[in-house]
């Protein structure tokens, strides 16, 4: 079995595995006791919260743990929606954001918010003057990803977030990393970003835990309310072996990630190559995109046949994004960087991990070969 | 900003001392070497009444801010050297002011001093050498004499020529430890940390004692005092800190049936065992947080009744200082966010709803007489107490299990 699917899940470093086991089982006080043994548990939710801080080069108040990217996304949306409605309530994004931020700005729309979503470019990217030039005196929010998860465009986050530090020092920055961290570089603190959102599993750690960075004096309008964790932000007893499973995996992602970046880029060049020499398909990804996500399109053909075809040869790989995979609508990445409705309905994405080889990226490609071979010539039988 | 390769650090009142001058001295030197073991390609020599700072190339303005916690040292410069020879002053003294970004007015004044008087120009021949081709070199500057905006020092001396403009504030005071030892009584609150700062600051070393009431009190407030202890290490090294099992006496003092004088009773408790750990560990002094007025167990007449407990000196460094610039003391030495952390101490559980601000010595002492056990209980807390060195790179783990709670193989 070969696992291409990075971009929707990663299988977790086996040291986080055995520290959530190790933590799960030594230490279940709750933090917020008072004796030993939530004492203890919160000391480890400390020290997580450190190495969270230090692989993002930000302060370990500025970190506030999550269930994962979407709730993250919700939080930094509504909650500063909702706190600075005295602000406006104008929103700006872009319309190829991930789902967790797109619909929550929809949701918004239907309170009365008004949002605008910047159109990118035939590479699916926007760029600072774009986002400029839709600023109003009530925007509240801008939210632009750093990489896209179908396509892997790389978002120029530091010249939007310089330009709204210079020229709209109000208006707050918001960033999805989820798809970016461990793979392009990108600085919190130089790029003006007041919030950024993680998922632990993008990134080999667990599921159900995430984080976002608030920048120091931002508030947010919580919306979990209860207990007063993490800062009254987000209510709710903390998952501490998860927690600390994601510490470790944010550790050993940030190492050398440089080497494993320049590793992916050479076996996405290659992968890109092989699928511009099969003429059924069409490239989606720009190559200056991430290095870990290749999407194409197969015209004529159903992309999810072409995905239990790939299965058979014993190869994972995904239609959208795996969070919209299950719905039959063309993909609003595609149509947005201007693909026609039949491109846009038989994407496939490869997302690639450390695990690869370039032995790996030539059976994938052998694989494809004769997929598409097969299915010309059952079209040939029934034509 | 100017390549600067010199750091000069001044001495105050510590240079009228005489014959001590020179072992003052020697401790800020010890001080001034154990903060820049960070910063291994510099090198610290001591002259009358300075010490310099030789820089190799390691950042200035970093090293002022290690060097500024120096007891006894006033002022620091940072410097450039030249030879002393004239074209060289010149020439070191043009490219150093073309050097400074210039904010408000552009105005200067040079202030020479000769203090090699083999050198040919004196100072005030000096002022106007060097004047001239500044004046030259950078566009749009004056002279002022009395309001510069920079006021460049040209330092002659035989071996060399110092060039600086900053004089940055130090801490003052006296060497590290140059006045012996006291014991200070450090609680979780905000004023006793202070205290102990300005006691280290008067050259006076500092080993800590806390009293400690589990369970009356979580192991959250004696981490708290812990870390307290760790900040002011900072300004040290390393520091002492006594941790004093305090419950059995507290169990004791609240059966002798004078409520509202309790904290009186304990606060005479303290400084009888604060007294025995400062004989036992060569102190002369006890030192406090105490701030008059401040709470019942500070009034005078509090302070008349505990005082009488011991009869060691008892140094009360902020007994006139202002609730508010004791806060802006604390934020400065880093001990103000660690004070005001929730955790209960000794004192608050057993707070009567009116304590005495007026106690009386004989009712005091007659209690005291009463409660046949209270010596023997401070003997046991006296031998009971655990010694710990706090050191500022150090995590402070004191949990009893075998194995830490943070285990390096989880992170």
């Amino acid at each position: 079995m070969i696992y291409f699917d990075h971009a929707a899940t990663t299988p977790p470093y086996e040291d986080v595995t055995r520290t959530i086991a190790e933590v799960m089982a030594a230490h279940f006080g709750n933090p917020s006791s008072l004796h030993r043994l939530g004492e203890e548990s919160g000391k480890l939710l400390r020290k997580a919260r450190e190495v969270c801080a230090e692989a993002l080069k930000v302060k370990p108040s500025e970190i506030i743990f999550t269930s994962g990217a979407t709730e993250s996304n919700n939080l930094a949306l509504k909650g500063s929606a909702l706190q600075y409605i005295s602000r406006g309530k104008h929103i700006i994004t872009t319309n190829t954001e991930h789902s967790s931020v797109y619909e929550c700005c929809k949701q918004l729309e239907t309170l009365g918010w008004e949002v605008t979503y910047l159109p990118v470019n035939s590479t699916g990217l926007v760029n600072a003057e774009q986002v400029a030039a839709a600023i109003r005196e009530d925007t509240v929010l801008v939210s632009v990803m750093h990489v896209n998860n179908e396509i892997g465009s790389v978002q120029p986050i530091t010249e939007i977030g310089k330009m709204l530090k210079k020229d709209h020092a109000r208006v707050l920055f918001h960033v999805d990393g989820v798809q970016g961290f461990g793979k392009v570089s990108l600085s919190i603190v130089e790029s003006g970003i007041d919030l950024y959102s993680l998922s632990a599993h993008k990134w080999r750690g667990p599921k159900g835990v995430g984080l976002l960075y608030v920048r120091e004096g931002l508030v947010l309008s919580p919306l979990l309310s209860g207990g007063g964790q993490e800062g009254g932000l987000r209510a709710g007893t903390e998952n501490i072996p998860y927690i600390v499973g994601m510490a470790k995996a944010i550790r050993l992602t940030n190492e050398n990630w440089e080497t494993r970046a320049r590793k992916l880029s050479g076996l996405k060049e290659m992968l890109i190559q092989g699928i511009t020499e099969l003429p059924e398909l069409v490239l989606n990804s720009d190559r200056a995109g991430a290095p870990h996500i290749v999407h194409f399109s197969c015209p004529g053909m159903k992309a999810e046949v072409i995905l239990h075809m790939l299965e058979e040869e014993g190869m994972f790989v995904s239609t959208q994004s795996a969070c919209s995979s299950k719905q039959r609508k063309p993909s609003r990445v595609l149509l947005a960087i201007g693909k026609d409705t039949e491109t846009a309905s038989t994407g496939l994405r490869i997302s690639l991990g450390e695990e690869h080889t370039e032995e790996h990226i030539n059976k994938l490609l052998k694989s494809l070969g004769k997929v598409l071979k097969q299915l010309h010539q059952l079209k040939g039988e029934t034509s | 900003m100017p390549e600067y390769d010199l750091l000069l650090l001044r001495f105050g009142e510590i240079t009228i001392k005489g014959k001590n001058r020179s072992r003052f001295e020697k401790a800020a030197l010890s001080h001034v070497k154990l903060l820049l073991r960070a910063y291994p390609r510099t090198e610290a020599r001591k002259d009358y009444g300075r010490i310099y700072v030789v820089l190799n190339g390691e950042p200035a303005h970093e090293i002022i801010d290690a060097l500024k916690n120096v007891f006894g040292v006033t002022s620091i410069s940072p410097m450039n050297t030249v030879s002393s020879n004239l074209e060289d002053i010149l020439s070191g003294a043009t490219s150093f002011m073309k050097g400074i970004s210039w904010a408000g007015e552009k105005t200067f004044k040079v202030s020479a001093k000769r203090a090699w008087k083999g050198f040919p120009h004196p100072s005030l021949e000096m002022n106007k050498l060097v004047s001239t081709p500044i004046l030259m070199a950078v566009p749009g500057l004056k002279v002022d004499v009395h309001h510069p905006a920079v006021n460049l020092r040209v330092e002659i001396r035989e071996q060399e020529t110092y060039l600086y403009t900053e004089v940055i504030q130090a801490a003052g005071g006296y060497p590290l430890g140059s006045n012996g030892k006291a014991m200070l009584l450090l609680s979780g609150g905000i004023d006793s940390p202070v205290a102990g700062w300005s006691a280290m600051r008067r050259g006076l070393e500092i080993e800590c004692v806390h009293f400690h009431s589990y369970p009356f009190t979580s192991k959250k407030a004696e981490e708290k005092v812990l870390n307290l202890a760790r900040v002011l290490s900072s300004y040290v090294g390393q520091i002492k800190v006594h941790l004093v099992p305090f419950t059995e006496i507290q169990t004791i003092l609240s059966q002798s049936g004078h409520d509202n004088l309790m904290i009186t009773l304990m606060r005479r408790a303290m400084l009888r065992i604060a007294t025995r750990l400062a004989e036992n560990n060569g102190a002369l002094a006890l030192v406090t947080g105490d701030s008059l007025g401040q709470v019942a167990s500070q009034t005078l007449s509090s302070m008349n009744v505990i005082g009488r407990a011991t009869d060691l000196p008892l140094l009360r460094p902020l007994v006139m200082s202002d609730k508010e610039e004791i806060i802006s003391m604390a934020r400065q030495i880093g001990t103000y966010e660690l004070s005001i952390l929730p955790y209960e101490d000794c004192c608050t559980l057993f707070v009567p709803k009116s304590p005495a601000t007026n106690p009386n010595l004989r009712i005091i002492e007659s209690a005291e007489a009463s409660l046949t056990q209270l010596t023997e209980e401070i003997e046991k807390a006296v031998q009971g107490t655990e010694t710990l060195c706090i050191r500022p790179d150090q995590d402070i783990d004191r949990s009893t299990g075998e194995e830490p709670v943070v285990q390096d193989k989880w992170f």
